[in-house]
């Protein structure tokens, strides 16, 4: 019973760090703090799956939590950080929106994502219940992510973030199947790199990453 | 080999000719080729039907092929029901394929047409072969798909693109209503086959949805008003033989879709559901005829008829709704059997049309009936043919369109057993409807022929045509020879249509093999009896004599006089009655009320030597209250949400988050 109380509190505590960690992204404004949390983000996932993985004693999840810890913690920091060494971005400064609206929004919607979730799942097991309210609050902080930024790499970083909730989602509700895990992990891993390949296309052509520019070149008014 | 798969094979039989005909493309034996295998299909599949509806039919057959979804798979069965449609499906086919051997070879794009034919007739099959939900569905929108293609044959013409935009926004609408029908059926449980449906108990309130939706989409497929506005512009935009496909047969595949779910998988009708379908079924009649009257273009006039004809088949199964919700077995079962009936000899009578409308297009090049006429010397078989078409759709005796209304009449007139009120008053009323429709339509057909056939020709195109190719006549010919068996032999119709109405009402009309001389005796000998061979007998004789003695006590010879031109010396062809002047009294009664008609005469004043003119102003009323205000409201919005087309990706991904944030509220406020 003890030890179930501590597996509780560690997943508990992991989980609520993924969604400290998702607040902490919203006020970064330069590009190359906001990989080094993204890294961060990516690793405190990986503990949490390989926690969970403990816990639940289902040994598929380690592989998970390596994949987390090799492609999303090392491989795409590092490969993001050299896309903007390349192109040459790393002074920007591009939040669309102010950080305080920021901040507050994020706060409402982690209290959204707690509220509704408690409430939906009442009669669930309260460890995937907690759960599920972290990582909804990690995919909506995601969302806002790519909403609030004007820069094609950190709409790239908040994808990536939402991807992680939805896999702390998956490993706390016990049971996705690691077909379906490998197969997530290898479509973020193509759709890094198509967006990648994007991010150069679209550098080439309009000397910026700022998604502005397309808007421009389409002739809209914004 | 059991009959459901006899029919498959045949089914696929169509659908490898369709790949046949794309195969073939221009060359110039696709047309022969294609039309007559077509032809010996459809006789192969008419062959089984009638076989399978003859030699007992109680015991269903069904097949399930491991195709479509996969829990579910595609179930096919044939009854009593599916026999008699299909029988009606592949007359028409036949009849089709026949009329396409000789009219083929005057069609300019055959590729564009030879491979959707045996499709489309191949998707009417399926439809009614279908026994569960989602195949029915696919069949459906297959066989719409299918019509749709047809009707876009000659795409470039004039009109013919919009009418395939109003058939295909129509035929989209109609399957969504249905889509709705068959998930309201399944319920939550999901039994989407027809077993199950059939099996389930469904609560009045389902009933009634289920009731709404299917007079939308089957309604829209039959051409229910207001349903009917893609009608009379898709039918007359298809090549003639599947204008006759289209109306003659599709419009009962609709039908059976009706029948299948009222009467079949909804079990047990209610009353005030009868109420509805008399209703439209008479309102749909009159209004078809009367909008048929107003028009000069020959083939929209016959799409218009075949509303009026779809108006009386429903009319007649809103009779056999409220007698079997009420368990008057033997009056059911005598307004089922008319439907039926009707819808049959709608088939022949409206493909034979079509085949004489279609014969004049070729011969003229005309639809126009103000600049036909005097068609009856350069087209006598035609004449001959269309004629009976004409008098067998008047309902005049001795043919079979006499004898289908004369059933729904004596059905009209059992109404006083029915204990409802609202039903006792109502169904004499719609019988006064069904009437009146009934005599507009011999009006209707003696404007069309006698405008078409009859008098001076118009134009030069009519004036110098010619008869059309053997196999259009052998079409016409069997087709009308249809028409006069079945209208005198009646009894033999009514007791092959028995099993039909066993299988769906548990009661059947009474046999008519025993009664002498061939009559039919719908309920008992002492209320009515009709005897459809005698009449013609009478009618012959009292012909022949006439002809006889007027020829033996006048004049052998043949004189030609000169007409009486009113006064004028030189009447012109243009002098002669036209459409739209034979249709002035009845637009005068009835035009002010449905089509605001008014006429304008412009008169030159005295000195000025400008003719008299006469303009005729008609609005449609169901296009005008009911279709344009949706279109420009569908236009109006998406002229304003056009602007969410041209966002910034972050305002899209704005969207998108705000959408999920709502709901999440939404469900955090609702839980």
């Amino acid at each position: 019973m003890q030890m179930h109380s501590i597996a509780f509190d560690i997943s508990h505590t992991l989980a609520g760090g993924l969604v400290l960690i998702s607040l902490m992204m919203l006020y970064q404004d330069r590009l190359y703090s906001l990989l080094n949390v993204f890294a961060l983000h990516a690793l405190v996932l990986s503990l949490s799956v390989a926690w969970q993985a403990f816990i639940q004693d289902a040994p598929h999840l380690y592989v998970t939590a390596v994949i987390a810890l090799v492609f999303k913690a090392i491989v795409i920091p590092v490969a993001l950080h050299r896309i903007v060494k390349q192109l040459g971005i790393h002074r920007d400064i591009e939040s669309a929106v102010g950080i305080g609206p920021t901040m507050l929004a994020g706060m409402g919607l982690v209290a959204l994502s707690l509220v509704l979730m408690l409430r939906v799942t009442s009669d669930a097991d309260p460890l995937a219940r907690e759960d599920l309210a972290f990582a909804l609050s990690v995919v909506l902080l995601g969302l806002l992510v790519m909403v609030t930024r004007r820069n094609a790499v950190s709409q790239v970083v908040g994808f990536m973030s939402l991807e992680n909730g939805l896999v702390l989602a998956a490993t706390g509700a016990k049971g996705m199947p690691l077909v379906v895990e490998i197969s997530v992990a290898f479509s973020i891993l193509i759709a890094f790199i198509v967006i990648g390949i994007f991010l150069f296309r679209i550098r080439e052509r309009f000397d910026s990453v700022d998604v502005s520019a397309l808007d421009d070149f389409r002739g809209e008014r914004r | 080999m059991s009959a459901v798969a006899l029919q498959m094979v045949c089914v696929a039989g169509l659908l490898g000719l369709a790949a046949l005909a794309i195969v073939l493309g221009r060359s110039k034996i696709s047309t022969p080729v294609i039309y007559g295998a077509t032809l010996a299909v459809s006789v192969f599949a008419l062959a089984g039907a009638l076989r399978s509806l003859l030699g007992g039919a109680a015991d269903a057959t069904t097949l399930t092929l491991p195709v479509g979804l996969p829990w579910l798979g595609a179930h096919f069965r044939l009854d009593a029901l599916g026999s008699f449609f299909l029988i009606v499906i592949n007359l028409g086919g036949a009849a089709a394929s026949l009329y396409g051997l000789g009219y083929g070879h005057h069609e300019h794009a055959p590729h564009r047409v030879l491979p959707f034919f045996p499709a489309f007739l191949a998707g009417m099959n399926l439809v009614v072969l279908a026994d569960d939900a989602f195949s029915y569905l696919l069949c459906w929108e297959f066989m719409s798909l299918a019509s749709w293609a047809l009707v876009m044959a000659h795409h470039r013409e004039p009109g013919n693109a919009r009418a395939g935009y109003v058939y295909l926004v129509m035929a989209s609408f109609g399957t969504l209503t249905l889509l709705l029908a068959f998930g309201l059926l399944a319920g939550p449980a999901g039994g989407y086959g027809f077993a199950a449906i059939r099996a389930a108990q469904h609560t009045p309130y389902v009933a009634t949805l289920v009731l709404i939706l299917m007079l939308l989409g089957a309604g829209s497929k039959a051409g229910l008003v207001p349903l009917h506005v893609w009608l009379p512009l898709a039918h007359p935009a298809a090549p003639s033989h599947v204008s006759a496909l289209m109306s003659g047969v599709m419009t009962k595949v609709a039908i059976y879709g009706f029948i299948r779910v009222m009467f079949d998988l909804l079990g047990q009708p209610s009353w005030p559901a009868s109420v509805v379908v008399l209703f439209l079924g008479s309102i749909t009649a009159v209004m078809g005829i009367l909008y048929a009257m107003m028009e000069k273009d020959l083939k929209r006039l016959l799409a218009y008829s075949t509303i009026e004809n779809i108006g009386i088949v429903f009319a007649s199964l809103g009779l056999a709704m409220a007698f079997q919700a009420n368990g008057l077995k033997a009056a059911a079962a005598l307004a089922f059997t008319a439907a039926l009936f009707h819808a049959l000899n709608h088939s022949f009578f409206k493909s034979l049309l079509f085949f004489g409308a279609g014969a004049v297009l070729t011969a003229t090049g005309e639809r126009d009936m103000d600049r036909l006429g005097g068609l009856i010397h350069r087209m006598p078989f035609t004449s001959f043919v269309v004629l009976v078409g004409c008098v067998a759709i008047s309902a005049l005796p001795p043919f079979n369109g006499f004898v289908s209304e004369w059933l729904i009449f004596q059905a009209v007139l059992q109404s006083p057993e029915l204990p409802q009120w609202a039903l006792k008053i109502m169904v004499p009323a719609v019988g006064a409807m069904l009437a009146l429709a009934a005599a507009l339509a011999a009006a209707c057909f003696v404007k069309t022929y006698g405008v078409t056939f009859l008098g001076r020709p118009r134009g030069t195109t009519a004036a110098t045509a010619g008869e059309v190719d053997r196999f259009s006549l052998a079409a016409m010919f069997s087709l009308a020879a249809l028409c006069l068996l079945a209208g005198i032999l009646p009894g033999l119709v009514i007791d092959a249509l028995a099993p039909v109405a066993s299988q769906i009402l548990g009661g059947r009309m009474p046999a008519q093999s025993g009664q002498a001389w061939l009559s039919i005796v719908p309920i008992a000998e002492s209320r009515s009896s009709y005897n459809g061979l005698l009449v013609m007998v009478f009618i012959t004789l009292a012909a022949s004599l006439a002809v006889y003695f007027i020829h033996r006590l006048a004049s052998h010879a043949l004189r030609r006089g000169p007409a009486w031109g009113c006064g004028f010396s030189d009447a012109t062809p243009a002098a002669q009655y036209s459409s739209v002047s034979f249709a002035q009294p009845i637009r005068r009664v009835f035009g002010t009320l449905v089509f605001h008609a008014r006429d304008h005469v412009t008169m030159p004043p005295p000195g000025d030597l400008r003719p008299a003119r006469l303009r005729i102003e008609l609005h449609d009323l169901v296009w005008n209250g009911i279709y344009a205000p949706i279109a420009s409201a569908v236009g109006f919005s998406s002229t304003r949400l056009n602007r969410l087309q041209f966002l910034t990706i972050r305002r899209y991904l704005s969207l998108v988050f705000a959408t999920l944030v709502t709901l999440l509220l939404v469900l955090a406020i609702w839980s």
